[in-house]
C-alpha cells in the first residue's frame, strides 16, 4: 500500500507544485548545459558531410525536435488516459500543457526540414511519406488544441480532449502507414534521409546527445507550464494566494 | 418474475433499437432538405473542378478518382454536425444516455441511420460525378465498392468528432478540424483502389484494408462516441 501513496499524491496539485519547484531547477539547467554543449558540438566540431557540406548541421535541431514532437503526443495522450481512468485532474494539466509544447516542436521539425530541403532537395517542400506524417500529426496537435480552446468549461474541454488524443493515439500508426504505403505507390524513393545507420560516430554522438537535450528541454517546459496551469487553476485557494502574495 | 429479466432484457435492446433506428429514418425522411445538402454540394463542387483547373478529357481523367474521394469525404464532413445536434439541443441524446440499454448500441444504430442517408445515396451519385470528370470504365466498379465502405468509415470515425463537439454552441468548424487527420487512411486506399483499377491492376488488397479499418472502426468508436456523449451532456 505504502508503495502507491506516491501515486495518489500525484493527485495533488498542490503536492506536485512543492515537489517540482527544485525539479524543475534542476531539469532546466541541465536542458541549458546539454543544449549548449549538444549545439556547440554539433555546429561547431562534428565534421562536415561529404556532399551536404555544412548545411546537413541543421540535423542537430531537425531530428531532435521531430522524435521529442512524436513523443510529446504519446505524453498528451498518456495523460489524458490517466485523467480519464484516475479521474486525476493534475493529469488533465499536464495533456493540456503538452499540447502547445508538442505543435511547437513539430513546426520546428516541419520548418528545419523545410530550410534543409532547399539546398539539398531544391525545393522547400516535398510530398515525402516522413514529411507528410509530421504534417498530419500538426494537424492532430491543432485539434486536440481547438478543441481544448473551444470549450468554456474547464472539465468539458479536459475530458473531450483526452478522449480526442485517445483516438488519435489508435490512429497515429494506421496514418503512418498508410502514408508510407502511399508514398512507396505514388514517388519513387528517390530522396532519402540520411539513415542512422550510415551515419558516422563523429556525427552522430553529438547528434545522440541533442536528442536527449531536447528531451529534457521538453520536460523542463512541461514541468514549467503546468506549474503555471496549477496556479491558474487553484487560484481560489489558499495555498496559491499565500504564493501569489509572497507570504511562503 | 426473477427468471424473467435476462430474457426481457434482451428482447427490449432488440425492441430499443428497432424503435431508436425507426425514428432516424422518420426524422430523417421529414427533413428531406437536409438529406439532399450534402449531395448537391457533392454536385456543385465537381462543377468546380474543370472551371478552375482545365475541361480538358486527359486532365479532368487523371484527376477523377482523387477527386471523387476527396469531394465525397467533404460532403461527409458537411453532414457530420447534424448528427447529434437536433437531439442535443431538444434533450432527446438525454433520454438516450438515461434509459437502461447499452448507449454504444444505441449510437451504432444512429450511426448505421447516418450511413444509409448520407453516405449510400453519396455512392449512388458517383457513376454520374464519374461521367461528368471522365471516369475510365473500369474505374466505376471500385469507386463504388470504396466508396460504399470508406462511407461507413467516415460515418463511425466522424460520429466521435460530432459527439465531442455536440455540446459547443458553433462545434461545425472545430468537428472538421478534429475529424480530417484521422480520415487520411481511408483517403489514401479509398482513392488508390481506384487509381489501381484504371492503371489496369488489381485492387481487392486495397479493399480488403479499407475493409479492415472499416470493422476495427465498427468495434471502436461505439464506445468512443458513448463516452464522449456522456462527457458532452454531463457538462
Amino acid at each position: 500500500m505504502a508503495s502507491w501513496q506516491w501515486f495518489h499524491r500525484l493527485g495533488s496539485p498542490k503536492w506536485f507544485y512543492e515537489k517540482t519547484t527544485r525539479w524543475t531547477q534542476v531539469i532546466g539547467w541541465l536542458a541549458l548545459a546539454m543544449l549548449s554543449v549538444g549545439i556547440i558540438w554539433g555546429l561547431g566540431f562534428a565534421p562536415a558531410e561529404l556532399k551536404q557540406g555544412n548545411s546537413y548541421r541543421i540535423i542537430y535541431i531537425h531530428v531532435p525536435a521531430a522524435a521529442v514532437a512524436m513523443a510529446g503526443y504519446y505524453v498528451m495522450a498518456f495523460s489524458g488516459a490517466v485523467g480519464l481512468i484516475w479521474r486525476m485532474k493534475l493529469s488533465y494539466m499536464v495533456m493540456k500543457c503538452a499540447a502547445p509544447i508538442g505543435a511547437a516542436l513539430t513546426f520546428a521539425a516541419l520548418f528545419t526540414g523545410a530550410v534543409w530541403g532547399k539546398p539539398t532537395w531544391g525545393d522547400y517542400w516535398v510530398w515525402d511519406a516522413r514529411i507528410t506524417s509530421m504534417l498530419i500529426l500538426f494537424f492532430l496537435y491543432l485539434g486536440v488544441m481547438a478543441l481544448q480552446e473551444a470549450y468554456q468549461n474547464q472539465e468539458a474541454a479536459d475530458k473531450t480532449c483526452a478522449i480526442l488524443s485517445l483516438v488519435g493515439m489508435v490512429n497515429i500508426p494506421i496514418i503512418y502507414k498508410s502514408v508510407d504505403w502511399w508514398f512507396t505507390l505514388h514517388q519513387p524513393a528517390t530522396l532519402k534521409l540520411t539513415e542512422k545507420s550510415s551515419i558516422a560516430p563523429e556525427m552522430a554522438y553529438p547528434l545522440i546527445l541533442m536528442i536527449f537535450a531536447v528531451y529534457m528541454f521538453f520536460a523542463w517546459l512541461l514541468l514549467t507550464k503546468v506549474r503555471v496551469e496549477i496556479l491558474h487553476r487553484e487560484v481560489k485557494t489558499q495555498w496559491v494566494k499565500d504564493i501569489v502574495m509572497g507570504v511562503k | 418474475m426473477h427468471s424473467l429479466p435476462a430474457n426481457n432484457q434482451h428482447s427490449s435492446l432488440t425492441t430499443a433499437l428497432t424503435t431508436c433506428f425507426r425514428r432516424e429514418m422518420i426524422v430523417a425522411f421529414r427533413h428531406k432538405g437536409e438529406l439532399a445538402n450534402p449531395l448537391i454540394f457533392f454536385l456543385m463542387v465537381v462543377v468546380f473542378i474543370p472551371l478552375g483547373i482545365s475541361p480538358e478529357k486527359t486532365v479532368l481523367m487523371a484527376l477523377a478518382p482523387g477527386m471523387i474521394w476527396v469531394i465525397a469525404l467533404l460532403a461527409t464532413l458537411l453532414s457530420l454536425d447534424g448528427l447529434f445536434r437536433s437531439d442535443f439541443d431538444d434533450g432527446s441524446l438525454e433520454q438516450m444516455l438515461l434509459s437502461p440499454q447499452p448507449l454504444p448500441w444505441l449510437v451504432l444504430t444512429k450511426i448505421l441511420a447516418h450511413w444509409l442517408m448520407t453516405g449510400i445515396p453519396l455512392m449512388l451519385l458517383t457513376p454520374l460525378l464519374g461521367t461528368m470528370l471522365y471516369l475510365p470504365a473500369e474505374g466505376y466498379l471500385p469507386l463504388m465498392i470504396s466508396l460504399l465502405i470508406g462511407t461507413g468509415s467516415m460515418s463511425l470515425i466522424g460520429s466521435i468528432g460530432a459527439a465531442l463537439t455536440v455540446g459547443l454552441r458553433k462545434g461545425g468548424l472545430i468537428l472538421s478540424l478534429v475529424v480530417m487527420p484521422l480520415y487520411v487512411p481511408v483517403l489514401i486506399f479509398g482513392a488508390s483502389a481506384v487509381n489501381e483499377a484504371v492503371q489496369g491492376f488489381a485492387y481487392t488488397g486495397q479493399i480488403a484494408i479499407l475493409s479492415a479499418m472499416f470493422v476495427s472502426a465498427l468495434v471502436l468508436a461505439p464506445f468512443a462516441v458513448a463516452g464522449a456523449l456522456r462527457i458532452s451532456v454531463n457538462t
